[in-house]
């Protein structure tokens, strides 16, 4: 009925309103699939259509760069599927395959079915439930959630599918099926059940080093060769220093943004850190979606978070911050793999913490090294005068506010007002001078144990004068005058003798109490 | 040519209604509409793109891909608005059900009119649960994302069968086979219509049919 049937645009059709928490792994997919699609040789009038079969889906350009070369100008075939891998990492290195989606291609063809028709629209009907499916798997989820704790990541390869990683008991949906002149085109998922998280940590600790403070950033570039590289979605900038072509000339490159929940400073040191990388996604993901071509065993992903050890270096009598030094630690690291990854993981250790990598590479890349900045943190409550730890050892609930004759008979500070502290306070010793507070109180901090201190709500403390710090600076807040014991039990006694006389004083401007409530009403 | 039957049947909160039923219609008519055809000279035409977005439901644990036609969204909460609000004035125990039905149209000499041959009929039932409290309301709210994601899998899956689908139209038969009403978008015609159930499991007087299209032109 119709000689050529192609594809234009509705005059009134506007882009699709891409929201900004679109699933990474639709976008991959859509991408390396559409590639695959339109690279089949059926019809020379199924090249005249340029777009992805009536659907407005805006590529990546990094995506497509990169499912391109993973195609490397092949077809699936049978025993050679098309597959996206699409995993979790957490930020203490543990990854784990969430999903993997599979275009495969068999020999039964169907030389009958028409392609510029049926073919077409079968694709494009595939496309459509590919995004209806992407919604509902459990790694759609997972991937709205993405931040600090874990990024979702995906890798692009030709061969047999890999299944085992997914644990036991994987479903598996199949999406569509389309018969071409040239083999059955099948697409299907298989996504983990058992998302119960294992430690599948491949890389060794070293042990930390002490005192490093690395405060600079490097940007590091990413092996061209390596199959394993990020997915940034930068804008510009490769690893050749090339932007990515777009893919399509009429077509709206996708830009990256990071509209999500608002990132934390930390987060933004990361994205300078990595420009434009982990907390850049398209317009339409707001998280961090990390590239990796594979993680292998060698995964030269070293980030050290450890938690509480012992040994605790003594603090610096006189630290160069002030008495309560308060430092974080950021630790970045750029696996050797090429896939990049960054987090924040603020630790209880003090700089005990070390970075190391491995020096193993595929590709040899030449930034292996981690980046550490180490910050200590004080924990709250922990920083008290020497004469108030023995106070303290009696585990007394504001205890430096107890009198310090433990013999009185009642301990109950709101009978009995406790003293105002003799001592100097920490308060005092912080809001005065940083230095000579230093040397004040210096001695103290040998009795403490640092505990690192995590505000709720509060961002990763970073900037000074942020609610950690603030805390920090004020949990030792000098007593109230009218809690002493001699004003406080004087003042009572006063009030008591005053208040006849305050009634009388009252009852005199009755009128007047009364026209102010009148004005109220 | 028989008409396509598929049912769906899901149990909701009363506030989970509109978005559950959302969910489901726009996931059909997602895979059921085009862009607009623009057609040409010499027989040929051009077909529009079709914009999708996320929804995030909520009551439910859920996010669906819609078509993004607001005209679309209009038409169809307009339709599931009014079968929740007859699921909640009935009286009868929240039962109830709503159907999708894609038609063709056939013409047929004066006087009679045309005639409508459904293809697909999407048969939704809805069971409307009480719940006690919050938690069970939490609970609820995963459990009923659960579901909706087993009923986008057995929709796709359907789709996926590529059984009968109209032929595309000639310029002259286009509104036979599509709606064109809409400037966005152009999914096959379609009606929705919904029945509640009293408690004796027989439908009431409240059937209704809902002719999205204007009922007068057939």
């Amino acid at each position: 009925m119709f000689t050529k049937c192609y594809r234009g645009f509705s005059g009134s059709m506007e882009p699709a309103a891409w929201s900004s928490w679109g699933l990474p792994s639709a976008k991959q997919i859509k991408a390396s699939i559409s590639i695959t699609l339109r690279r089949f040789k059926l019809q020379d009038s199924f090249y005249e259509i340029k777009r992805e079969f009536n659907l407005a889906i805006k590529d990546i350009p990094e995506v497509t760069h990169e499912a391109k070369k993973a195609l490397a100008g092949q077809l699936p075939a049978v025993g050679r599927s098309m597959c996206v891998e699409i995993s979790l990492k957490t930020s203490e290195g543990d990854s784990m395959e969430l999903e993997i989606w599979c275009l495969e291609m068999n020999e039964k063809c169907d030389k009958e079915i028409k392609v510029s028709y049926t073919v077409y629209n079968r694709l494009s009907l595939l496309l459509k439930s590919l995004l209806a499916i992407t919604r509902v798997t459990p790694a759609y989820r997972l991937s709205r959630k993405q931040g600090h704790e874990y990024v979702i990541l995906y890798r692009i390869y030709f061969g047999e599918v890999q299944l085992s990683g997914l644990g036991e008991g994987f479903q598996t949906v199949r999406v569509g099926t389309v018969g071409t002149p040239l083999g059955t085109i099948t697409l299907s998922c298989a996504y983990r059940i058992n998302l119960a998280f294992i430690s599948t940590r491949q890389f060794e600790r070293t042990p930390p080093i002490m005192g490093i403070i690395i405060d600079h950033f490097v940007d590091r570039p990413y092996p061209s060769s390596s199959p394993m590289h990020p997915c940034n979605y930068r804008t510009s900038g490769e690893e050749n220093g090339a932007a990515y072509p777009s893919v399509e000339d009429s077509q709206e490159v996708c830009t990256t943004s990071f509209s999500t929940s608002p990132p934390s400073q930390l987060s933004s040191s990361r994205i300078s850190y990595q420009p434009a990388a982990l907390g850049v996604g398209s317009a339409d993901m707001g998280y961090p979606v990390i590239f990796a071509g594979g993680l292998n065993a060698a995964h030269p992903h070293q980030l050290i978070v450890p938690g509480k050890e012992g040994g605790v270096p003594p603090v610096p009598s006189q630290p160069a911050h002030g008495t309560q030094a308060d430092h974080e630690r950021m630790v970045m690291c750029t696996p050797l793999d090429g896939a990049l990854y960054s987090a924040a993981t603020p630790s209880s250790s003090e700089d005990t913490e070390t970075v190391s990598n491995s020096s193993e590479g595929k590709s040899g890349s030449p930034h292996n090294l981690l980046e550490t900045i180490f910050v200590r943190k004080v924990g709250a409550f922990v920083n008290k005068p020497i004469n108030q730890v023995t106070m303290a050892s009696l585990d007394i609930p504001f205890a430096m506010f107890a009198p310090k004759n433990v013999e009185l008979e009642d301990n109950d500070p709101m009978v009995n007002p406790p003293d105002s502290p003799d001592v100097e306070s920490p308060l005092q010793g912080s809001l005065h001078s940083e230095g000579s507070s230093g040397s004040s109180t210096g001695n103290t901090h040998d009795d403490f144990v640092m505990v690192d201190f995590k505000p709720a709500f509060s961002k990763d403390d970073i900037l000074p004068m942020d609610l950690g710090t603030f805390y920090r600076e004020f949990q030792n807040p000098p007593q109230l005058s009218s809690l002493s014991i001699d004003i406080g039990a004087q003042s009572m006694a006063e009030d008591l003798d005053s208040l006849p006389e305050k009634l009388a004083v009252h009852e005199k401007n009755v009128k007047e109490f009364d026209a102010f409530v009148e004005t109220l009403q | 040519m028989n008409c396509r039957a598929e049912v769906l049947e899901i149990s909701v909160e009363g506030r989970q209604v509109e978005e559950a039923m959302l969910a489901v219609l726009h996931t059909i008519l997602l895979h059921r509409s085009t862009g607009k055809f623009h057609y040409k000279k010499e027989g040929t035409y051009s077909i529009g793109t079709v914009g999708t977005q996320d929804v995030d439901c909520d009551f439910i644990d859920f996010t669906y891909a819609r078509v993004s036609s607001e005209e679309l969204d209009r038409a169809l909460r307009k339709a599931v608005g009014e079968f929740k609000d007859a699921l909640r004035y009935s009286g009868s125990d929240g039962i109830g059900q709503i159907s999708l039905e894609f038609y063709q149209k056939k013409k047929s000499r004066w006087p009679f009119s045309d005639e409508c041959i459904p293809w697909e009929v999407w048969t939704i039932k809805v069971n409307v649960v009480n719940l006690a409290n919050e938690q069970e309301r939490q609970i609820c709210r995963e459990k009923v994302g659960e579901k909706l994601c087993e009923k986008i899998i057995n929709i796709v899956e359907v789709m996926n069968r590529h059984e009968y689908l109209p032929k595309m139209p000639t310029q002259s038969e286009v509104d036979n086979v599509f709606d064109t009403g809409l400037k966005d978008v152009q999914p096959y015609l379609y009606k929705i219509s919904y029945q509640i159930t009293d408690s004796l499991g027989s439908s009431v007087t409240t059937t209704m049919r809902r002719l999205i299209k204007d009922t007068l032109a057939l």
